[in-house]
């Protein structure tokens, strides 16, 4: 079991063999590694590491089971979602953030949230008072038992947290009725878990392993997104999909579990950010640390992170800055999160950044699909008579370099997704009876194709992605000043598309188009602004396109956010608008 | 009277309604609104799942195998796999499915080696106790496409014993079929022991062990193929295997029987093939033209471009009924309406001997002319351009002689057709050619009365 290292403290003979080999059972008492004689002896003091388990040691009466029959040990689903967080942060430390995130903040997180919801460190933990329901045991009675929600309706739950979607697929067609009927869980209350309506409790689930991730991101404030965070586990940087494959051999899972720990989708954006807040608000957590200027989440430093990746010019930056100083957006209080504070709007930091640089763009371009091609043929004109300095910018050059980027890059992703291996090589155990048939097959049968097809063909490309996972990387598409086929436009100057007006440099474009005059109730409708592509000038569909594709979420929800940031910037001119409206009607 | 007592009753009951609205709602069952459902949040449209992925991937396994792009497909195909774990043969098509079809259809066009595609059908079969049968079918034939015969009966073999439950009816219609190729491989080889036989025979020499052996093979291969062919369907090459059989060992009446079985029972699906079959069984027992003209008749009604139309219209050419070498004429006009026929001389001769047989008669002038008139508007187009008049000429001169008769006959001297070729034939001296002109020359009277309007003045 566990706790390898902890059994070296106790240092009394054992009383069968008299041998000093202690290791720690998971009921956390000593047991002789040579002869297996278990002790009445337990530790006694609080483990501070993460990795022993915190539940046994401050609920479990002692008593525990120490190994079924089919050599699995007994465990508890808080126990597997703890095994997750584990991995979850030590992939994140090996990607290099700071190494107090693991033991002081995260782990302080879950020990907080295993009290708030009454699964440990707490007087009568929840579990307790209906313990060990072995559904194992008594699978022939359940269905008979009226107290007790049927099995097979338990795997037709339909979870709203939309990722426990392992539905009874494991079960082969064959004798699917059979097969649900016996169905079991390895952990102790798995079936518990998935019967129990904890509304109020924030019921654990995968996505919200990786809330918990952002979570203690934000708040030792590493330089990580949330887009960032998810594209990451989505490249397999971060355990996530098959995270079960980490578990120790004796946790078995099987059937429920599966339902729990076993995901079948890809973490949504809104899912672990919404999950996130009422986590935070379910904590009691205080205020986080400052959002300043100097943070990588600052806007305007994300700004300058995401005008790169879009191989925009950097001058661009100047003005993303006084659009953030404009709006306000920029400050401490607006971009600090307060837990629980409904009053406030929850800053999503990479969209809201991406949103800035095209509200910036729609002030000098336009956007309207002539405006920033008529600048373009000015741009590409003065070019031709230019020779000192950097070259003007020219949209139309810039969207075609990116364009083609893009669509590649976005084939490319779109390949790899089609190519996605879901399911890890580890045979999964659905039950007892009938052992992982179906999965096993799976596996075989990939493995012959490979197989044959590899006599054929030779190696084939996308069948090992396994193996050689690329390097993590902040950047999707990079763009360098070195290559001179002219590709970069970060040195690339705006001059021709600004003037000079009583010593300030303005743009040349006078007008400005609203994406909304009215924005939407956020609260009552999910959204502040509706985007329906055919609606809006192509250029912009076009960016909004490009940042979908960097932050990886949909078109709409950056269009929320500009249509947010446009209402902050002109809300003097609208609220003007309005009131002269309310004049002319009367 | 009844009508207007209804109508009473339904004023009245008008009048009721008006009087007391809350009464009749009262007899209504209230309405209950359906439980609206939590608005679906977007972001889970576009959420990418398990599912999804494989959609994907399977679409891109198609693309793949419309492009050709074999290695690209088995790549894909690889990762599809996956989806084995979601096969409900509920499913119409299941992965597993897809995965035998489209995996045969790679080994199969990227010329794998046997080993390989062998392997894979092995493991194909254990996939699936219903595909069990078809997957043995599919690789007998992979087998026989590649010449081994062997192989495919050892393999036609093993599915024949093969049981799995109770048998439904479409296994045992597959295990129908599985018998009927192992009876044609029994029959192939019986034609190769009866060559052996003849060969020796010829030298005056018999082998009692050889000619035993070959009638094993009969009797092996003739229950197959009997079973078979008894189901509704196209079995061809049963049929003419089994028919060569029995007339081997001279049963011609079974092999008759069979035949027009084959050919007349309506449950089989109209084949012209069984019709064919039986044209050349009675044309082989030397039946009478009668018999041999009705077997034809029916095959002009399924297939009017086929190739015997050529034997029935000189049949029915040399008939001395005038309804039946009316018809030949009408089979004739009718294959050449077929592309494919076009550049036929064999044809084209035959139109034009009867033709001439008629102008020169003078008699049934009209058959000719009812013909025509549906033709005559895309004919000339179609057969009697001058591009046409030119190639016919360079590349089949007694083509374009038969041709140039008809369309001299039909459409005057003055036909492009007709003065290209006889411009030129005459220019190359050529004696029928000048000859043909005559003809023409002579006759063309014969053209405006064709192509006129009806009138009475055709004589029958």
């Amino acid at each position: 079991c566990r706790g390898e290292d902890a059994g070296r403290d106790f240092n009394e003979r054992c009383a069968q063999c008299s041998e000093v080999n202690w290791g720690l059972t998971d009921g956390g008492r000593f047991y002789c590694r040579s002869c297996h004689n278990v002790t009445e002896r337990s530790r006694e003091v609080v483990n501070t590491d993460f990795i022993t388990n915190s539940r046994v040691q401050t609920i479990s009466k002692g008593s525990r089971k120490q190994e079924k029959k089919d050599g699995g040990c007994e465990w508890y689903i808080c126990e597997g979602f703890q095994l997750v967080l584990k991995k979850q942060v030590e992939a994140l430390e090996a990607l290099g953030v700071c190494p107090q995130m693991k033991d002081e903040i995260l782990c302080n997180f879950w020990r907080c949230y295993l009290q708030k919801s009454k699964q440990a460190y707490c007087e009568r933990p929840a579990g307790e008072t209906v313990k060990a329901l072995s559904v194992c045991e008594s699978s022939t009675d359940v269905d008979s038992d009226p107290e007790r929600p049927s099995l097979l309706h338990l795997l037709s739950l339909s979870e709203s947290e939309g990722a426990l979607q392992t539905d009874c697929s494991f079960a082969s067609s064959v004798s699917k009725v059979s097969e649900s009927t016996s169905v079991c869980s390895g952990s102790v209350d798995g079936s518990l878990y998935l019967m129990k309506n904890q509304k109020e409790k924030l019921r654990m689930t995968m996505p919200m392993t990786l809330s918990f991730c952002y979570m203690a991101l934000l708040w030792v404030r590493e330089p990580i997104t949330l887009s960032e965070l998810l594209r990451f586990v989505v490249e397999g940087h971060i355990p996530y999909l098959n995270v079960f494959e980490h578990f120790p051999e004796n946790m078995r899972l099987c059937g429920l579990d599966l339902k729990i720990f076993c995901v079948e989708s890809w973490p949504v954006y809104e899912e672990v950010f919404n999950k996130m807040h009422e986590l935070a608000a379910f904590l009691d957590l205080p205020r986080f640390p400052d959002i300043t200027e100097s943070c990588f989440l600052h806007p305007d430093m994300l700004c300058m992170k995401y005008l790169m990746e879009a191989n925009l010019p950097d001058e661009l930056h100047n003005w993303t800055c006084r659009v953030v100083k404009k709006t306000g957006i920029g400050e401490v209080d607006f971009l600090t999160l307060m837990p629980g504070n409904k009053s406030t709007r929850k800053v999503k930091y990479d969209v809201l950044a991406a949103a800035v640089i095209i509200v910036v763009l729609k002030l000098l371009f336009l956007l309207d699909d002539r405006y920033e091609w008529l600048l373009s043929g000015i741009a590409e004109e003065r070019n031709k008579n230019n020779t000192e300095g950097g070259p003007y910018f020219e949209f139309k050059k810039w969207y075609e370099v990116v364009k083609h980027s893009l669509d590649v890059e976005q084939k490319k992703l779109d390949e790899e997704r089609a190519k996605y291996l879901w399911r890890c090589e580890k045979p999964l155990f659905y039950s007892v009876k009938n052992k992982s048939k179906v999965l096993k097959r799976r596996l075989f049968w990939y493995l012959i194709l490979l197989y044959l097809f590899q006599n054929q063909f030779g190696k084939l490309s996308g069948s090992v992605q396994r193996a050689e996972k690329p390097n993590p990387s902040s950047f999707q598409l990079s763009w360098s000043e070195e290559n001179t086929d002219g590709s970069c436009f970060h040195g690339h100057s705006l001059k021709g598309i600004l003037q000079e007006k009583h010593g300030l440099l303005t743009a040349m474009n006078p007008d400005y188009w609203l994406c909304t005059v009215k924005l939407c109730n956020e609260k009552l409708c999910g959204h502040l602004a509706h985007y329906r592509e055919v609606e809006f000038p192509q250029s912009y569909h076009f960016v909004l396109g490009l940042f979908s594709f960097l932050l990886r979420i949909q078109p709409s929800y950056i269009h929320d956010e500009v249509c947010m940031i446009e209402h902050k910037l002109f809300n003097k001119k609208l609220s003007k608008k309005i009131k002269y409206n309310r004049v002319l009607r009367k | 009277m009844d009508s207007f007592l209804e109508e009473e009753d339904g004023e009245a009951a008008a009048g009721k309604r008006k009087r007391s609205p809350v009464a009749q709602a009262a007899l209504q069952p209230p309405l209950h609104l359906p439980f609206l459902r939590p608005q679906p949040v977007s972001s889970n449209e576009h959420k990418l799942n398990f599912r999804k992925s494989k959609e994907a991937c399977l679409s891109y396994i198609q693309d793949a195998l419309l492009q050709k792009q074999w290695k690209r497909a088995a790549e894909f195909l690889t990762c599809y796999v996956e989806s084995l774990e979601k096969d409900y043969s509920r499913e119409h098509i299941g992965p597993s499915e897809v995965i035998w079809r489209i995996g045969t259809e790679i080994f199969y066009h990227s010329q794998s080696s046997m080993k390989e595609f062998n392997y894979f059908m092995e493991q194909m079969k254990t996939l699936g106790v219903k595909r069990y049968l078809k997957v043995c079918l599919e690789h007998i034939f992979h087998l026989l496409c590649n010449g081994q015969i062997d192989e495919a009966y050892q393999n036609l073999s093993l599915a024949e014993s093969w049981r799995f439950g109770e048998q439904t009816a479409i296994q045992d219609k597959e295990m129908k079929l599985i018998q009927a190729y192992r009876g044609l491989l029994d029959y192939y080889s019986w034609s190769k022991q009866k060559n052996i036989l003849l060969e020796h025979g010829e030298d005056g020499f018999s082998d009692l062990a050889v000619e035993q052996e070959m009638h094993g093979y009969f009797r092996k291969a003739a229950v197959s193929l009997k079973e078979i062919i008894k189901i509704p369907g196209v079995w061809d090459i049963f049929v003419k295997c089994y028919v060569d059989l029995l007339e081997f060992y001279g049963d011609h009446n079974e092999a008759h029987q069979v035949l027009n079985e084959y050919a007349y029972n309506s449950k089989f699906p109209a084949n012209p093939n069984a019709h064919v079959y039986l044209y050349q069984f009675l044309k082989r027992q030397g039946e009478s033209k009668k018999t041999l003209i009705s077997a034809l008749k029916i095959l002009h009604d399924i297939v009017p471009s086929h190739e015997l139309m050529i034997d029935f219209n000189t049949m029915l050419q040399k008939s001395k009924k005038r309804k039946k070498r009316r018809m030949g004429l009408e089979v004739i006009f009718a294959a050449l309406d077929y592309a494919g026929w076009k550049e036929n001389a064999k044809a084209w001769s035959c139109l034009a001997r009867q033709v001439k047989q008629i102008v020169i008669s003078g008699k049934h002038l009209d058959w000719i002319k009812q013909e025509w008139s549906s033709r005559k508007d895309w004919w000339p187009a179609f057969h009697f351009s001058r591009y046409l008049a030119k190639r016919n000429w360079q590349e089949n001169k007694s083509l374009s002689y038969e041709k140039a008769l008809v369309a001299g006959v039909l459409l005057g001297k003055d036909c492009k057709y007709f003065k290209y070729v006889s411009h030129q034939g005459c220019k190359a001296q050529l004696k029928r050619f000048r000859m043909l002109k005559k003809f023409v020359n002579r006759h063309n009277p014969v053209y405006l009365r064709i192509s006129g309007p009806p009138d009475s003045s055709v004589q029958p």
